[in-house]
């Protein structure tokens, strides 16, 4: 296979682009189309101070080098989840950010979540009633929650995510099958800011993962390949494995129900606020962070429990 | 007459002469899901496999919340 722009040797097709590119052609597209997603959603401009939250994965070691290279005011914020799964999952995840930023000269602050609030994730999910359920819905409020907090004590204007095509499409899929009004209303690319809460963007949102994986490959920036633990029988690589099977006979086919979404929604299929009560923000009493609750925020009330219990 | 591929610590083998897409399916991978790298050097599903190669594939999916 050639690549279209140079007739050598292709190194990736993309095919509902009907594009084939090699090594080179790839590492200035894949840059060159974040910056147009960037403008083209009014994600943010080299004017505003951008916190890239980190993994140690594909997607948001690749976000950060893309914006990094683009020219934006990038530092990045890693958060230890203390999570081991007999392969010591964290402390890898943490070493492949710690030497990314290294190797370019970049700032990256590092949150422990054991030694910020006494206790790692997997305990959190151990004495919670909401982890024995669903581990990774503690971790994903506990992310947010030490991410925004990051974003307002930096001064930060932007908080970026390494998000995928496939991540935003699987939540979308899983949020339509149970017609989960107020997440659909809330889903997209930009999160704009409100009292308390940081601007949150997705730059990658448009990006196939087979794309970002591709992009760390041939930029030579090493990431851990093993999965986290407890993604193990997750719902999202469910509905990732069942997408791809979609998009294998019908290329392209994520990609539209995706921005057809966002279309419908732009129509004013997905009022912002489904739910009224959902919309009025209040200061937890603990933490001072919003919270539509009433009362302590999900992330204090989750701490709280577990420091009953332990 | 015999390719190695290898998936995370898995090894299989297949026939040289196949296409990377063909090999993949032979071995009940979908390649939409994985990268094949050779030598350090990524490799479109038309690529053929030749005797006594190593061919690294790379799983592109991660579950969780993503990032």
């Amino acid at each position: 296979m050639k690549c279209t722009i140079c007739g050598g040797k292709a190194a990736l097709k993309i095919a509902h682009h009907h594009l084939a590119l090699c090594k080179s052609h790839y590492l200035e597209w894949i840059p060159e189309q974040t910056e147009r997603f960037i403008k083209k959603y009014r994600m943010f401009t080299h004017s505003d101070r951008i916190l890239v939250a980190v993994s140690g994965g594909k997607d948001s070691l690749s976000l950060w080098d893309v914006l990094w290279r683009l020219g934006y005011q990038v530092d990045g914020i890693y958060i230890n989840l203390g999570i081991d799964g007999g392969f010591a999952y964290s402390a890898q995840s943490r070493s492949y950010s710690e030497k990314f930023a290294a190797e370019r000269g970049l700032n990256l602050q590092i949150i422990s979540v054991q030694e910020s609030y006494g206790q790692s994730i997997p305990q959190l999910a151990e004495s919670t009633y909401r982890g024995k359920q669903k581990p990774c819905s503690v971790c994903g409020v506990s992310k947010r929650h030490i991410m925004n907090q990051a974003a307002q004590a930096g001064g930060y204007t932007v908080l970026a995510t390494g998000h995928n095509l496939d991540d935003e499409v699987a939540v979308l899929f899983g949020n339509t099958l149970e017609w989960k009004l107020d997440p659909l209303a809330r889903q997209g690319p930009v999160l704009e800011e409100a009292q308390g809460l940081a601007r949150k963007v997705k730059p990658f949102f448009r990006f196939y993962e087979r794309e970002t994986a591709a992009y760390a490959l041939m930029r030579g920036i090493p990431y851990i390949y093993d999965e986290c633990p407890f993604a193990e029988g997750s719902k999202s690589l469910y509905y990732k494995q069942l997408l791809n099977q979609l998009e294998a006979d019908r290329p392209g086919a994520k990609l539209v129900f995706y921005l057809d979404f966002l279309k419908a929604k732009q129509a004013g299929a997905f009022p912002q606020q489904v739910f009224p009560e959902n919309g009025k923000l209040q200061p937890c009493p603990t933490c001072g962070q919003p919270t539509t609750a009433g009362g302590e925020c999900a992330f204090c009330r989750m701490v709280g429990k577990a420091q009953l219990q332990s | 007459m015999t390719v190695k591929l290898i998936v995370r610590n898995k090894e299989y083998e297949v026939k040289a002469g196949m296409t990377i897409q063909h090999a993949l399916e032979k071995i009940g991978l979908s390649p939409e899901l994985y990268l094949a790298v050779r030598d350090g050097e990524l490799l479109t599903e038309d690529e053929i496999v030749n005797e006594g190669e190593t061919i690294q594939l790379v799983a592109v999916i991660s579950g969780g919340e993503g990032g």
